[in-house]
């Protein structure tokens, strides 16, 4: 039916109908799975992001190490207090529960990897957060996520999503242009607007390395996962407010693959290079894991 | 499009780590599995990346988690180390060099009830899946995604036909196989995938084909 981003919005604006269609469409076709088993399987793993987002805002749990324990009930806290925030207490919020979901990750909880278990809190706070700002129901709710998975698909397909062969970008990176993709349907936006904020978050963080302090999914991990869900919620907005990428998605996602791959191994998930490098970021491996893991 | 949206988004699995964690504990439940008897203890020889960073990444527990038959996702996971003393099972953790496998490998031995000594051999290649590379040092290829037939034969000829004669008379198709061996008549192994699930009758059925030493379905999910 379709092998890349510019196939699936022909097709989705062909029958005028959202992305979401196409996917299902897809997904019921090639894997002989019928409409109600995959509205429910999606039902499952957004209950479980609803979860995950929602668990560490207001209790910390224990992590190896603690590097991010509490980090999310701080933020939770800093969003909720009523107090002045530079970004609003939305966006403070959308931090909190991706911050909630690495959290959970971390301390050997249950997450849904979207696309993978590092960057496992950028869907889930994305949607919860803009499903519950706008009332959304959650039959909405779940045509986001199809759209989400569907996008995160078409670049397994077209590039890669681990760290170890395209860094961070590809993780976190391609969750934020999942999750960028989604809103901008439940927004309104049609299929070529999600294309458009596709390629705006991968710019945004095109280059983006894997260096987790001693190996560890904690550190800037955690942070990524913040910050990338802000990037997918601005692009969403750039694309909404009618900015267009004079570059197509399909090239943008082949450029971020090319870009992964030109990445020297010690920015590739190794613990070898960037943050993880760091003098500092060395000393917590020793204090960890003692001095024979650097 | 033929790469699944529930491969985009999924799996829901206990963290941290595709790899490290849901791969680990699907390998010890594949490897449990392939052993079927009960065992008292069970020994992990960690390789690679797995030797390296496991305790940062829950490794150790989930292995014990998967050999004890919990999933990726339980919650219970966690607790893996507990509930396993609790059951009266045994287990330790060593490096192993097992150069040339990959990154992500490990070796499980278990100690039967029986007295036995069985060996798995195994890799977790990303995103939770696994490849079952060795039984009892038998070189194999499984990926267990669906239903699999492991048969450890005598190199003769007619024993290949007979098997897949027994499997097609009970209307089971046949995705893929693989057959290797030792040398020219010596142990072989077979490797079937199905269509659909094979049956006890049907396993005994190619248990008593000759020179058949071992047959045994295996389906993990």
């Amino acid at each position: 039916m379709y092998r890349n981003m510019k196939e699936m919005a022909d097709l989705a604006i062909e029958k005028g109908v959202p992305l979401s269609d196409i996917i299902l469409e897809n997904e019921m076709g090639r894997f002989g799975t019928s409409r109600k088993e995959i509205y429910e399987k999606l039902r499952e793993r957004y209950q479980v992001m609803e979860r995950a987002a929602a668990k560490a805002l207001e209790s910390p749990l224990p992590t190896v190490g603690g590097l991010i324990t509490g980090n999310s009930r701080t933020q939770y806290q800093y969003a909720a207090g009523g107090g002045k925030t530079v970004c609003g207490s939305f966006l403070n919020l959308v931090m909190a529960r991706a911050l909630s979901c690495s959290e959970v990750n971390a301390s050997m909880g249950r997450i849904c990897a979207a696309p993978t278990a590092g960057a496992c809190g950028i869907v889930p706070a994305v949607l919860v957060s803009y499903v519950e700002e706008h009332g959304l129901s959650e039959e909405e709710a779940l045509n986001g996520l199809m759209t989400a998975s569907g996008v995160g698909a078409v670049i397994m397909k077209n590039a890669t999503v681990a760290g170890a062969e395209g860094g961070c970008q590809a993780e976190c990176g391609v969750a934020a242009a999942m999750a960028a993709a989604a809103v901008v349907q439940l927004a309104g936006g049609g299929p070529e607007v999600s294309l458009h904020a596709i390629c705006f978050a991968l710019m945004n963080c095109m280059g983006l390395v894997c260096d987790p302090v001693a190996g560890l999914v904690q550190i800037p991990c955690a942070q990524r996962n913040a910050s990338q869900a802000v990037n997918a919620l601005l692009s969403a907005d750039l694309a909404l407010a009618g900015m267009k990428s004079w570059i197509p998605a399909d090239e943008v996602i082949d450029a971020m693959y090319r870009v992964g791959r030109q990445l020297p191994l010690q920015l590739r998930e190794t613990a070898l290079g960037g943050i993880a490098a760091t003098r500092s970021g060395k000393e917590i491996t020793r204090r960890i894991f003692g001095s024979h893991e650097e | 499009m033929d790469i699944s949206i529930f491969e985009a988004v999924g799996p829901l699995m206990i963290g941290p780590s595709s790899s490290h964690t849901a791969g680990a504990a699907r390998l010890g439940r594949a490897a449990a599995a392939i052993v079927t008897e009960p065992f008292t203890r069970v020994s992990f020889g960690l390789y690679g990346s797995f030797a390296k960073t496991y305790k940062g990444h829950g490794t150790d527990i989930a292995l014990v988690a998967g050999v004890l038959g919990m999933e990726e996702d339980e919650e219970e996971l966690r607790h893996a180390f507990k509930i396993a003393k609790e059951r009266g099972l045994a287990f330790d953790f060593y490096q192993a060099d097992l150069e040339g496998m990959h990154e992500n490998s490990v070796r499980i031995t278990f100690y039967t009830e029986s007295g036995r000594e069985r060996e798995i051999l195994g890799s977790s290649l990303g995103g939770g899946q696994i490849l079952i590379c060795g039984i009892d040092g038998f070189p194999v290829e499984m990926r267990l995604n669906t239903n699999t037939l492991f048969v450890l034969q005598e190199d003769r000829k007619g024993v290949i036909y007979r098997i897949t004669r027994i499997l097609a008379r009970n209307e089971i198709n046949i995705g893929t196989m693989t057959v290797t061996r030792e040398e020219k008549g010596a142990r072989a192994c077979c490797v079937i995938e199905t269509d659909s699930l094979i049956g006890e009758d049907v396993m005994d059925a190619i248990r008593g084909v000759e020179y058949v030493h071992q047959a045994q379905a295996i389906k993990i999910d």
